[in-house]
């Protein structure tokens, strides 16, 4: 149910991406024309209706491996994502995947050739010191965790890179492929390279299946789970150690930079779906691997793409869209919700003022509009749509263009809303302590959501009420 | 010679009561090295509502933390029922202060309360049937039964709170501890923990209980411990509650504890 | 590499250095005002707005692009905010979200253009600091100098004149706001140099190593100064210390050991700058792990000295005059037999508290006693101690059986004031509640 809807929510999203990146093209592509002409011809070809066949139907052996191999780490990142996220430690991942590139770097050295294993065995070396510096450094007073990440990501980063600047002038030929870590490169991805994604992910998912439990007291609360005897120290290990996990078997295809928007995106996107973790869980892992879907899809379909910025953007594009339209927490229902109680609110205010101003014309008079912008200093044009409102729900009626008169059913809303209103403010005045003068604009604000059960306590506590009070400060409209 | 002898090394592992249910020996507890209790010696009657008054930053909630072995001690010893934490954790609740959890955690008021019943299941096995009815049994028990499958950010403050006892309850321990929780809540929440508490009371329960409240304490609690860095003050309220004692709780007099303390802090550090 | 050329090696170090003291001067707000990883956002989120730029204006002249990345990095800053507020999506997190989407497309939008320009994305990480010198040639300056200098000059400026309000907005923004300084508009300003510089420096040390020319300066002064003057001063040594020597180890060091060619100078940098940092993480006078762990040596050391010296002086007290000092070996099994405490020991001696009764069968038979100056200082301890247990006996609910593991603890630390304010408060008592006397206060311990 979940899925469909993203699933069509990135169908747009697709359309949205095929749409805008050519869009970009024609400011440069009118530059220069030769070179510029090129420059389209090779990046933003659309692709042939067979290449698209090709690439959809998984004809292609290498575009099979990229897309499965990026899908599933799409999975198994948003899996362990989701808690790296709830335990606030998902940005512990970038100092991480950064951490990442001296353990390559002196792997290729020691080694003098590439082998992928062996050069992530380095990868997960370094990278696990990083995180181990993150938390030794956070044990100095005076350093914040927010710096230490900062400090590990860029000084290891620095290092990598200098050991890179080193065998870019060792040798020749061989080191070429390193770089390929930094920003990913999908495309290089072989079968057994697909094969270790797939492991990992399985390894993951079932490690945060198995441990869901622990997981879940450590994230909410990790003082209670201590006090309960879970090892807090040790699910964090298992955590984190998961996450080096999957970043390490990540960074060839998406690279050690963008990694770690596969870790949060997905997670912070399902949180906008739903309020359980298990769902949360799972939502993260659709949208992590809809994410690598695509992201790889594309880049195959458009030459010149980098795959992981790509899957990157996919994402993105899920997190922008949750956030938009997820139905309790986006950003359109809440505005909805927000314009809604507003309008009702009015319309309650409207009928009050029309039940007072009936008050002093008589029951069915015919009440002149003018009075009742007076009664509560609205503008012309909000009135006039009060006034709209109000009759479409058939409240009131308007014989004549200056003059309203209420509807039976209007009348018996408004006396309601009268008398609550007043109640109300007799219970402030009674019990609260609060001066006459002053009640009228508290009972304005709590009249709106006086729930049946609240006014028959009201009416059990101010027990000589019958009927709709007098104003206990005098009508406004009178004043 | 005994007395010549005496160093600090030995450290008074001696006599535990094994019918009491907490007994504090010589704790102290320090913060980079700035003792926040002193030499805290306690035992704690069984079966009783016990309330542990003092003003802010007198070590209230250190010291419950303390006892459950989330803060390390800088000496002495806590027991319950004569063994130490790690082997009574069964029999030991605890409901630490609403603010100390993200409430917008995805979680309803029934996964939150199932918590209670982890610290019984072994690793990687999940809650079962027999859990879910715990846990549903503790939230009927303090009142939120309908709202079982709301999400926790929806609740109000002092539901929140009713949840967090509903977790202390299903892990059905003899003793529970308990920072602040009438703190922020409102009256019909206030009037349902203290009805909860008598009702543990009833069934032989130890309740230690922090409290900000010195004019409810007479009539909520059966035995009164009076905290500021040391205890002042402890036993039964009608003979422990009065003008004098809480004048020296409250009164901060003793400058020279603060003296010491922040020489012990300032010659640590350098 | 031959040596040392003026020539090539003086522009290098020159960029380096403007670009390392203009990221370190703003670093030193990110890092009080907690905002190391806003650092680290815009410099990754830059990207974008620099690419549009150049597919907008096609050139790689300074204005389009410096307006694009000002655009991106305040982009940065609200579109995080917005997530943050309107999203519930914590803080951290919600950096993560922006920077990393902006930054992939902006590798996009690169990627299209990498043809058409030499804006390589490799460069974009570590910059390409190294070939400065060959845009001096023809000109006397070469235009990334100027571009940095001009940066260097803007930040200097506005740290100058905005002194006073940027110290206030970033210890107590509320505060700032109701004496009328515009703590939000300091804040976007801050974000606005950060980008501005971001950019300025993509050509010479590349976006990662940014970050910790932003970053790694401020902490590390942060761990060695307590006042922001001093603070700043010294994050702009560490910055120069930084470009100097790591351009030198770049262009040298892989020779030193025995390695062809140099390697990148930026990368470098941000490596002796993380070296630095470990230095004073170790070494920081009063915040550093040595000195931390060499002041608990100390405490621990005067603390057994101390048990030793009131340990002799009971040890007299109960013995009548003429008997036998105590053996070094009993002192040892009273106090916990550790090279600590026999380091201790021979402290004691050497001082001049403790004298030694030589019996020539060995060490541990030596008899251990109190000289005058010994005597004095053990006087002050037992007076310390047992007024501590009057003290608290008279206050404090606490068996009397327990009093004496207080005092044990607290004595080491109380001064003769507090002896003083303790006996006013006592009435100037003769004997502790175990009933022994308590010495009287002596002229100097």
């Amino acid at each position: 149910m979940y899925s469909l809807r993203t699933a069509r929510s990135l169908l747009a999203l697709a359309v949205m991406l095929l749409v805008s990146v050519p869009a970009a093209s024609p400011a440069w592509a009118s530059g220069e024309p030769s070179r510029s002409r090129s420059i389209t011809d090779t990046s933003l070809q659309w692709p042939s209706g067979e290449t698209l066949a090709r690439v959809l139907l998984f004809r292609d052996y290498n575009t099979r491996v990229v897309v499965i191999g990026t899908t599933l780490l799409g999975a198994a990142a948003g899996v362990i994502g989701t808690f790296a996220y709830l335990r606030k430690r998902a940005l512990m991942g970038d100092a991480l995947s950064h951490a990442t590139l001296p353990g390559i770097a002196i792997a290729f050295i020691l080694l003098g050739a590439k082998s992928l294993p062996l050069l992530l065995v380095g990868a997960t070396i370094t990278g696990v010191l990083g995180v181990f510096a993150v938390i030794g450094l956070r044990t100095i007073p005076r350093i914040r965790e927010d710096a230490a990440i900062g400090i590990v990501l860029s000084v290891f980063f620095g290092v990598g890179m200098v050991l890179l600047g080193v065998i870019q002038q060792m040798r020749t030929g061989q080191e070429a492929g390193l770089s390929g870590f930094i920003y990913g490169k999908a495309a290089a991805m072989l079968a057994a390279d697909a094969w270790l994604i797939g492991v990992a992910a399985i390894v993951v998912v079932a490690g945060c299946g198995l441990l869901f439990k622990e997981f879940r007291a450590v994230c909410f609360d990790p003082q209670f789970a201590s006090s309960i005897g879970v090892r807090v120290h040790l699910v964090d290990f298992i955590m984190m150690a998961l996450v080096v996990l999957t970043t390490v078997v990540g960074l060839q295809a998406v690279g050690l930079i963008l990694i770690v928007a596969l870790l949060i995106i997905p997670a912070a996107a399902a949180r906008f779906w739903t309020d359980d973790l298990r769902m949360m869980t799972i939502l993260s892992a659709v949208f992590g691997a809809l994410s690598g879907y695509f992201g790889s899809t594309f880049s195959a379909l458009l030459p010149r793409l980098p795959t992981g910025a790509v899957i990157v953007l996919c994402a993105g594009g899920v997190f922008g869209m949750s956030m938009l339209l997820a139905p309790k927490r986006g950003l359109l229902a809440a505005s909805y919700r927000h314009w809604a109680l507003r309008r009702n609110t009015a319309y309650q205010h409207l009928l009050r003022a029309l039940a007072e101003l009936e008050e002093q014309f008589g029951e069915g008079a015919e009440i002149p509009s003018a009075r009742l912008a007076g009664a509560r200093r609205w503008s012309p044009l909000h009135m006039r749509s009060c006034l709209a409102a109000a009759r479409r729900r058939g409240a009131i009626e308007r014989r004549e263009q200056d003059v309203i008169t209420l509807t039976p059913s209007g009348r018996a809303q408004a006396r309601r809303m009268l008398r609550n209103h007043r109640l109300w403010e007799l219970y402030l005045i009674r019990h609260a302590d609060i001066a006459p003068s002053h009640v009228d604009r508290d009972a304005d604000d709590v009249e709106h959501v006086l729930s049946e059960g609240i006014v028959r306590e009201l009416e059990d506590e101010l027990t000589d009420i019958t009927g709709v009070p007098p104003s206990p400060h005098g009508s406004r409209s009178a004043s | 010679m005994s007395n010549i002898f005496a160093s600090r090394h030995q450290n008074g592992g001696d006599d535990h009561d094994p019918a009491c249910p907490v007994s504090i020996h010589d704790m102290t507890v320090a913060y980079h090295r700035r003792p926040v209790l002193w030499d805290i010696d306690y035992a704690a009657p069984q079966g009783k509502l016990i309330g542990i008054v003092g003003p802010n930053g007198a070590g209230k909630s250190t010291l419950i933390k303390a006892c459950m072995g989330l803060l390390p001690l800088a000496s002495g010893s806590v027991r319950f029922y004569g063994k130490p934490y790690r082997a009574q954790r069964q029999i030991v609740g605890y409901v630490p202060q609403r603010e100390s959890v993200d409430w917008d955690f995805p979680a309803s008021a029934l996964d939150v309360v199932t918590m209670g019943r982890y610290g019984r299941l072994p690793w990687c096995i999940p809650p079962r049937r027999r859990d879910k009815n715990a846990a549903l049994a503790a939230l009927e028990q303090v009142g939120m039964a309908e709202f079982s499958h709301r999400q926790i950010s929806r609740l109000s403050g002092g539901q929140q709170q009713r949840v967090f006892l509903a977790r202390a309850l299903a892990q059905d321990a003899l003793i529970y501890f308990m920072d602040e929780p009438f703190a922020g809540v409102d009256a019909s929440t206030e009037a349902a923990i203290v009805t909860l508490l008598r009702a543990l009371k009833a069934r032989g329960r130890t309740v230690l209980i922090v409290h900000h409240d010195i004019q409810t304490v007479r009539e909520y609690f059966d035995e009164v411990m009076l905290l500021n860095m040391r205890i002042i003050a402890a036993g039964p309220v009608e003979e422990v509650f009065t003008q004098e004692n809480l004048q020296k709780t409250y009164g901060g007099r003793l400058t020279l504890l603060d003296k010491a303390a922040q020489a012990m802090a300032r010659i640590g550090r350098h | 590499m031959t040596g040392w050329q003026w020539d090539i090696d003086g522009w290098i170090v020159l960029a380096g250095i403007l670009s390392a003291v203009s990221c370190a001067l703003l670093g030193n707000y990110l890092v009080l005002r907690r905002m190391s990883l806003m650092g680290d956002a815009i410099s990754h989120a830059v990207l974008p707005g620099l690419a549009i730029a150049f597919l907008i204006s096609h050139s790689r002249s300074s204005v389009p692009m410096f307006v694009g990345a000002v655009s991106a990095g305040l982009l940065t800053a609200v579109l995080s905010q917005t997530v943050h507020r309107y999203g519930k999506v914590e803080h951290g997190a919600a950096m993560g979200v922006v920077f990393s989407v902006l930054f992939a497309l902006g590798l996009i939008l690169i990627r299209q253009a990498a043809d058409h320009v030499d804006l390589d994305p490799g460069c974009v990480l570590y910059g390409n600091i190294n070939q400065i010198p060959l845009d001096a040639i023809g000109s006397a300056l070469p235009p990334p100098i100027l571009n940095l200098g001009i940066v260097l000059l803007v930040n200097v400026a506005f740290i100058a004149l905005f002194y006073k309000e940027m110290k206030i907005s970033t210890f107590d923004p509320q505060l700032a706001t109701t004496v009328g300084i515009p703590a939000d508009l300091m804040h976007y300003a801050l974000m606005v140099l950060v980008s501005v510089t971001t950019v300025a420096n993509f050509e010479s040390v590349g976006s990662i190593l940014v970050i910790a020319m932003l970053i790694v300066p401020g902490v590390t002064a942060h761990l060695l100064t307590d006042r922001l003057g001093a603070m700043i001063a010294v994050s702009i040594i560490v910055a120069v210390f930084s470009a100097v020597v790591g351009h030198v180890f770049a262009a040298f060091g892989p020779a030193w050991i025995g390695l062809p060619g140099s390697t990148h100078t930026s990368a470098m940098m941000a490596v002796v700058a993380g070296g630095l940092l470990l230095i004073a993480v170790l070494l920081a006078p009063r915040h550093g792990v040595i000195s931390r762990a060499w002041h608990r040596l100390i405490l621990s050391l005067n603390i057994i000295r101390d048990d030793v010296l009131s340990l002799l002086l009971r040890w007299q007290e109960v013995r009548p005059e003429g008997g036998r000092p105590i053996r070094q070996a009993e002192v040892l099994a009273a106090i916990g037999d550790s090279p600590l405490t026999r380091w201790s020991l021979r402290t004691l001696v050497r001082s001049g508290y403790v004298m030694l009764d030589r019996t020539g069968r060995g060490d541990d038979a030596d008899g251990m006693k109190l000289t005058a100056s010994g005597l004095s200082r053990a006087t002050g301890l037992i007076r310390s101690h047992r007024l501590w247990e009057a003290y608290i006996d008279k206050h404090f609910k606490l068996p009397t059986s327990h009093l004496h593991l207080s005092a044990e603890r607290v004595e080491h630390y109380i001064t003769s004031e507090m002896r003083d304010e303790m006996s006013a408060d006592l009435t100037s008592p003769q004997h502790d509640p175990h009933g022994r006397a308590i010495p009287p206060e002596q002229g100097e311990g």
